[in-house]
């Protein structure tokens, strides 16, 4: 086990992958030369030179449509968008083209293309710049997308999406590239179906995917020692397809549930999972299940303003406090 | 082209109008569902530029209006129609539709119905081939309505910036569905638009194959000597509307008639005719023969292909999940 940052692990398998397959390309804006914005395609420059890996022009919809186009035959292209708020302008290429074409094409034609991008609001981006987007990819049909909480994850499922002969779109976070965190030093895919129990509990299901997954074990430390409340949580890494099974396993034992999204609460994970709570284990619960979310808000820049429309551990804990009648 | 060549291409293009007037009735009919956007006026470009390039082989792609394209490429009318039909044995399994057909074993990419969605997904189709190392190239055909699209100029740059084989054939049928280019676009001709980019392009009359052919062919050796992109109008016109629903009330019976005047099929069959190389007689047997095709084989094998099954509405979403089982699973060997 190797102890590396979140940013080193994606590089990690794109590094392995690419040096695997000489149709494994990555491309995206300042990945190469300035060795990428958040550094996850640092060095690779170097070594596979420019035609694999491509410094794009600002064209988001441009080279995700050209990312989708060069999968079609066979190459499979990494794509980094830098910002996720930026791949509005890449959703007709990655919906309309990569996410259809298996289909539309009676299963001729197949897109195993992977888009990265890193989400989740950093300090003080303002609007345009700290929009949390999941919600947005996660209703799309023939779209996978996943989120890594951790630097294993972050390693296992780029390298498993990759592998894929479908189109994912792996949604990482602006403040957890220097997270740091075990990683296995021999090769490893992680599942790009299903959930991780992040922590073990008997009283209360935390459920969270990305960023929201520490507030969720934070607030599961807090709830222990000062409540005796033991939380269980569930890292939703999945969120296209969400994980049913591992939902209702967990819900069926602890009989609560709470969902922790950085996203805004409408049509987005904490509906669709209590949706399948509705649908997979009513009959197990003991409290209605609470959602804990963003203000719907266009992000303000004012520090203050900024953290009072993000929640964080506190606002967890809170809300499972609600449901014991302890609040 | 060669004599010989030029009656063959005049037979595939008596088929091409035939076909698609035969969709038109089959639309009346409702056996036709949604939309569907037919191609008569305009053969001389998909025919004239394929003629120069190596269909089956050269990687294509295009828009909405894309039945005759695919067949060009080697698409067996029959499925192309039974897809139409959305039936099992059409070329999408009944899937795509009009407006959807593929056929990846002749290298007919598809039809894609976003406007201006195929540059990028073409200049890709130019970089694998860059990656892989082969002499195909990617011909990217669209309307001159798709020009007005933001991911042109974002391919244009792309496509130029990195030397990509593409062939961008740009179908200049005045009309973006009911507006005309005048009251679109700044700048009416489209070749003028990629100099911006340094992409050589050139323009000529669509509606003779001919002169398509030989303009068609320069461009093809520029981009398949690995110069780079290559932008080629071709000036032509859609006698039917945009699509099913469009009474064509933005424009002149007059207008029409002035375009039909040169149309591509009567100006190749006149030609031939001419040059001795057939009778009228023959041209008349030669449409009775694919009416004959269309009617007895094509519209046959449509109707009578089975239905999709319900229990497949789902398939074809996501790649077959045994064969994706280890990155499903993390099971990985």
């Amino acid at each position: 086990m190797a102890n590396i940052m979140y940013w080193e692990a994606i590089q990690r398998a794109h590094d392995e992958e690419m040096a695997r397959d000489p149709l494994v390309i990555c491309m995206g804006e300042d990945i190469g030369v300035a060795g990428g914005t958040y550094k996850a395609t640092k060095g690779l420059y170097e070594k596979y030179g420019p035609l694999r890996v491509m410094d794009t022009p600002i064209s988001e919809g441009g080279f995700s449509g050209l990312a989708v186009g060069a999968s079609f035959l066979g190459v499979r292209p990494i794509v980094e968008i830098m910002s996720v708020n930026f791949a509005w302008l890449a959703m007709d290429q990655m919906f309309n083209s990569a996410a259809k074409v298996r289909y539309m094409s009676g299963g001729q034609l197949t897109a195993p293309c992977v888009f990265r991008s890193a989400g989740g609001a950093a300090h003080q981006l303002g609007a345009q710049h700290s929009a949390r987007m999941e919600k947005v990819f996660m209703g799309i049909a023939g779209l996978r997308v996943v989120t890594p909480s951790n630097p294993k994850q972050a390693y296992g499922l780029l390298k498993s999406a990759i592998r894929s002969d479908d189109p994912v779109f792996i949604n990482e976070h602006e403040l957890m590239y220097n997270m740091k965190g075990e990683v296995p030093d021999g090769e490893y895919f992680h599942p790009l179906e299903g959930s991780d129990i992040a922590r073990a509990g008997t009283d209360v299901t935390l459920l969270g995917y990305n960023i929201s997954v520490h507030w969720c074990l934070k607030a599961a430390e807090i709830l222990d020692k000062q409540y005796g409340i033991s939380a269980e949580v569930v890292d939703l890494y999945s969120l296209s397809p969400l994980d049913r099974a591992g939902i209702k396993k967990s819900v069926s034992k602890t009989h609560r549930a709470v969902v922790a999204e950085e996203d805004e609460a409408p049509v987005g994970v904490g509906s669709e999972v209590i949706a399948i709570i509705n649908e997979e284990c009513f009959f197990e619960l003991d409290a209605a299940p609470v959602r804990v979310h963003s203000a719907l808000v266009p992000q303000p820049y004012n520090h203050t303003l900024e953290k009072a429309a993000i929640p964080d551990h506190e606002d967890v804990v809170k809300a499972v406090l609600k449901l014991f009648g302890k609040a | 082209m060669k004599i010989d060549d030029k009656k063959r291409v005049l037979r595939e293009m008596v088929l091409h109008r035939r076909f698609e007037e035969r969709c038109y009735q089959a639309y009346i009919e409702r056996k036709i569902g949604g939309f569907l956007h037919l191609y008569p006026g305009q053969e001389a470009c998909c025919n004239g530029v394929m003629e120069a390039a190596r269909p089956g082989h050269d990687y294509v792609i295009t828009g909405y209006r894309d039945h005759v394209h695919a067949i060009k490429c080697g698409a067996d009318p029959k499925e192309v129609m039974a897809e139409l039909y959305g039936k099992e044995t059409g070329s999408s399994k009944g899937r795509g539709g009009s407006m959807h057909i593929f056929d990846t074993a002749h290298r007919f990419m598809g039809g894609y119905a976003l406007v201006g969605g195929p540059f990028p997904l073409a200049a890709g189709i130019a970089k694998a081939i860059q990656l892989k190392g082969g002499d195909e190239i990617a011909i990217c055909f669209l309307g001159d309505a798709a020009n007005n699209q933001g991911v042109f100029h974002e391919t244009m740059n792309m496509a130029a910036l990195w030397k990509l084989p593409v062939l961008f054939v740009c179908e200049n049928n005045l009309y973006g569905i009911g507006t005309s280019i005048e009251r679109s676009t700044a700048v009416v001709h489209q070749h003028k638009r990629v100099a911006a980019y340094n992409i050589p392009a050139d323009e000529c009359d669509g509606q003779d194959i001919d002169i398509v052919y030989e303009h068609a062919r320069k461009a093809v050796e520029h981009v398949r000597a690995g110069n780079g992109p290559f932008f080629l109008e071709l000036m032509t016109y859609r006698y039917r509307g945009h699509s099913m629903s469009d009474a064509r009330g933005y424009r002149s019976r007059e207008e029409e008639e002035t375009w039909k005047q040169r149309d591509p099929i009567l100006m190749l069959r006149d030609r031939l005719i001419t040059a001795g190389a057939m009778t009228m007689a023959d041209y008349e047997a030669l449409e009775k023969e694919t009416d004959a095709y269309i009617e007895n084989e094509v519209i046959k094998f449509s109707e009578e292909s089975p239905e999709p099954r319900v229990e497949d509405l789902e398939k074809y979403v996501f790649a077959e999940r045994e064969t994706q089982l280890p990155w499903l699973t993390g099971k990985a060997a």
